[in-house]
């Protein structure tokens, strides 16, 4: 019983102040009322006084615009009020191959090491793709993109801040993020209008290029779309490879000419210079009998993109859209087989391009076409093997699909597919469904 | 002596030129575009996104249009997340941050107006819908004058020297706006309560203004084309208490609202929607005179 008197004594003492300090409130309360009333009351009769002032001279008033009704305010100031937009890719695939897709290859092509091929059999979850994006202050905003596999491991795309406050036409990037060099490299997944990058992606980037590093570019202030891009970064996508040094080895230089043509076409052009080096980069190129020339390549890789898109829309539900990209790429250095130097005077020229289009015919449905064709050349070196061939795999795809809406899409796409050696074509069918939650996503060009 | 002052007078102005190049606008729509002219005059360059024969809700960032946004000094759009897929990459790509959202150069002529249809749940299922309202503000000339206001507040903002010029312009265009609406209003007295078959939420406002009675919408929910089946349940509906007309506008597609006209004898009226929708849509004048004529016509 004692006991309990310590624990009551301290209720009271806590409550205590409670209590008168709710007295001290009501009359703190009734005096800022007064206070209220009696500045009110002040303000009433400036106001009154103003308005008969005015009356006298009318004319004025008029020129004065009437203020704007309240603007809305976000509800609510609490802690997620400044959450990012969120952004949310669902996506998957059924394949169907008339060859095992694990012997796929581009003949004549070193491995490019990426997400290339038209993958597994059978139904495959595509990649997640969710996305974050918000203005970090005045001054700088900032995106994370991250792919969440099928293999169930978590990647991350993009994550980059971006500046937004900079003059003159002037916006830099730092991150990870696509390199802006032509078309189709900066345009993510769930966007592209085929269910696979173009070979001539595959092969020279592996896919899409990306850098770590940092990236300005500059607009220039025209009426023709006149845009320049220069970016560093570490090599860290093929077929650049990172050094143990504190070097950039990727270096790119990009530019975009673009406008209208009338009233309903509009096109895009562009070029780009890749600088990219390599250390033992793994991967060499095989010859005809499949048997690798070399194991490892060291090195400098050249590469030149041209780009160029054209779109026709002639009304709200019809639209054509060209593009094609022609890329070529030049190495040089040495190669190696097993840690042993082959010969330090390799060079190799290796291009491709591909021509697509895709037609809008009505508001919900696409279908568009899409050739593929690589030239790999044959790589020069002293004691380099005699009567190796070069290779020209090439592909055909044709695509239909189906937007019930704008945030979801279902699509057929079959392949004729020559991208290993002559003799080993392929048929390729994939059925793809794209669905996007969360927030609005706008796409660029 | 003569010529020392012509020359001191050609120096002053050339001194003064860079002073005076009109305000780069750049207008969403061909109804911002003419409200701009309306106001700024000479004083603004204005270059118009869009047509009126193109769907606002589906642009594209295009070159042009991101090289336009670069060196404008104001963005005139309609807001409410109208132009929600393209705008923000626009104004992003331009790299120029004095029209960005926030920024004294850019101006958004929903936010001056209360929006109808604000939904209480925001769901994708229901359709295309915009959370903060319906932002199709322009067919509701009385929206139209609230935002000429804002608009000068803005554009006078943007170049207080010139703010008295504005402010006349502004005050010209209120006059001669006013008058206009009290004539529309008597000449479209007869429309009130008549029914009316909508193709989209974008003619709500007109809808509202003119007091005409919505009893369908061709849409079975925004954004979403009608299927055969929804268009057959329509009919049933329609033939019971048949519409006196079928609304749409230039850019949609008429093929629905000609079958739906075929079969409920209901006439079908293509309006301008936009200034640029019809010969006569010149400007926003012309806008209302010939969307009252051609229901009157109609009807």
């Amino acid at each position: 019983m004692l006991s309990f008197r310590p624990v009551a004594a301290l209720f009271a003492l806590a409550l205590l102040p409670a209590v008168s300090g709710a007295a001290d409130d009501v009359g703190a309360l009734r005096a800022e009322l007064q206070a209220l009333k009696n500045e009110y009351g002040a303000r009433v009769d400036a106001l009154e006084s103003r308005i008969q002032q005015l009356e006298a001279a009318p004319a004025v008033v008029a020129d004065v615009p009437p203020p704007a009704p309240e603007p809305r305010v976000a509800s609510g100031s609490n802690a997620s009020a400044f959450n990012p937009a969120i952004s949310l890719i669902l996506g998957g695939s059924y394949t169907s191959t008339s060859r095992n897709p694990e012997d796929w290859n581009i003949a004549g092509f070193p491995p490019s090491g990426g997400e290339v091929g038209p993958g597994e059999r059978s139904f495959n979850l595509g990649e997640s793709e969710l996305t974050f994006s918000a203005n970090i202050d005045p001054y700088f905003a900032g995106q994370l993109t991250a792919a969440i596999t099928g293999e169930n491991e978590i990647e991350v795309e993009e994550a980059f801040v971006r500046t937004t406050a900079l003059p003159d036409g002037f916006t830099g990037k730092i991150g990870r993020f696509f390199s802006g060099f032509g078309y189709l490299n900066e345009v993510h997944a769930h966007a592209w209008d085929f269910v696979d990058q173009p070979l001539v992606y595959q092969a020279m980037f592996g896919g899409q290029s990306r850098q770590e590093g940092v990236q300005v570019k500059w607009l220039a202030p025209t009426d023709l779309f006149f845009e320049f891009g220069a970016e560093v970064g570490n090599g860290d996508s093929y077929p650049a490879t990172r050094d143990g040094g504190n070097g950039l080895n990727a270096t790119t230089l990009f530019t975009h000419v673009g406008g209208d043509m009338g009233d309903y076409t509009s096109w895009r052009a562009g070029l780009a210079w890749l600088d990219s080096d390599a250390e033992d980069r793994e991967g060499g190129i095989a010859d005809g009998a499949g048997v690798p020339l070399f194991e490892t390549f060291t090195g400098n890789a050249r590469t030149w993109v041209v780009d160029g898109v054209l779109k026709w829309a002639p009304s709200p539900r019809r639209q054509l859209k060209v593009q094609g990209e022609y890329m070529r790429r030049e190495e040089s250095g040495e190669i190696a087989d097993g840690g042993v130097l082959l010969a330090d005077d390799y060079r190799s020229t290796q291009s491709g391009w591909y021509l697509q289009s895709v037609y809008q015919f009505a508001p919900r449905w696409r279908v568009g076409a899409r050739y593929d064709s690589l030239d790999s050349g044959t790589p020069r070196y002293t004691l380099s093997p005699d009567g190796l061939l070069s290779s020209d795999p090439e592909r055909l795809s044709l695509m239909l699909d189906w937007n019930p809406s704008e945030f979801s899409r279902l699509r057929a796409q079959y392949d004729w597919d020559n991208a290993r050696d002559a003799g080993e074509d392929d048929r390729v069918l994939r059925l793809q469904y794209i669905y996007g939650i969360g927030a609005h996503g706008a796409h660029k060009y | 002596m003569k010529n020392s002052i012509r020359l001191l007078a050609i120096l002053m102005i050339a001194g003064v030129m860079p002073a005076q190049a009109a305000l780069k606008v750049l207008a969403t729509t061909p109804d911002w575009g003419a409200l701009t002219r309306e106001i700024g005059g000479e004083r603004v360059d204005v270059y118009v996104a869009t047509t009126a024969l193109q769907d606002v809700h589906r642009v594209e960032a295009k070159p042009s249009l991101v090289a336009r946004a670069r060196s404008a000094d104001l963005v005139v759009a309609t807001g409410a997340e109208l132009e929600v897929g393209w705008l923000p990459v626009l104004i992003q790509e331009s790299g120029n941050s004095r029209i960005k959202p926030g920024a004294a150069g850019y101006f958004e002529a929903a936010s001056a107006i209360n929006l109808l249809e604000v939904p209480s749940k925001l769901d994708r299922a229901m359709g295309d819908i915009h959370p903060q309202g319906n932002p199709h503000i322009q067919l509701d000339p009385h929206n139209i004058a609230t935002v000429a206001r804002a608009l000068t507040a803005r554009l006078s903002a943007l170049e207080p020297a010139q703010a008295t010029y504005y402010a006349a312009r502004g005050k010209d265009f209120d006059a001669r706006w006013n008058e206009a609406i009290k004539r529309w209003e008597a000449k479209a007295a007869p429309l009130k309560g008549e029914s009316v078959v909508i193709m989209h939420r974008d003619q709500a406002y007109l809808c509202h203004w003119l007091g005409l009675n919505e009893v369908a919408s061709i849409e079975p929910k925004p954004g979403v084309p009608p299927t055969a089946s929804y268009l057959g349940q329509l009919v049933n509906k329609l033939t019971a208490a048949p519409p006196k007309l079928i609304l749409l506008n230039a850019y949609n597609d008429a093929k629905p609202a000609n079958w739906l006209s075929s079969r409920v004898h209901a006439p079908a009226v293509v309006l301008p929607f936009s200034v640029g929708g019809s010969p006569e849509a010149k400007d926003l004048f012309g806008l209302f005179d010939d969307t009252i004529n051609k229901l009157l016509a109609a009807k």
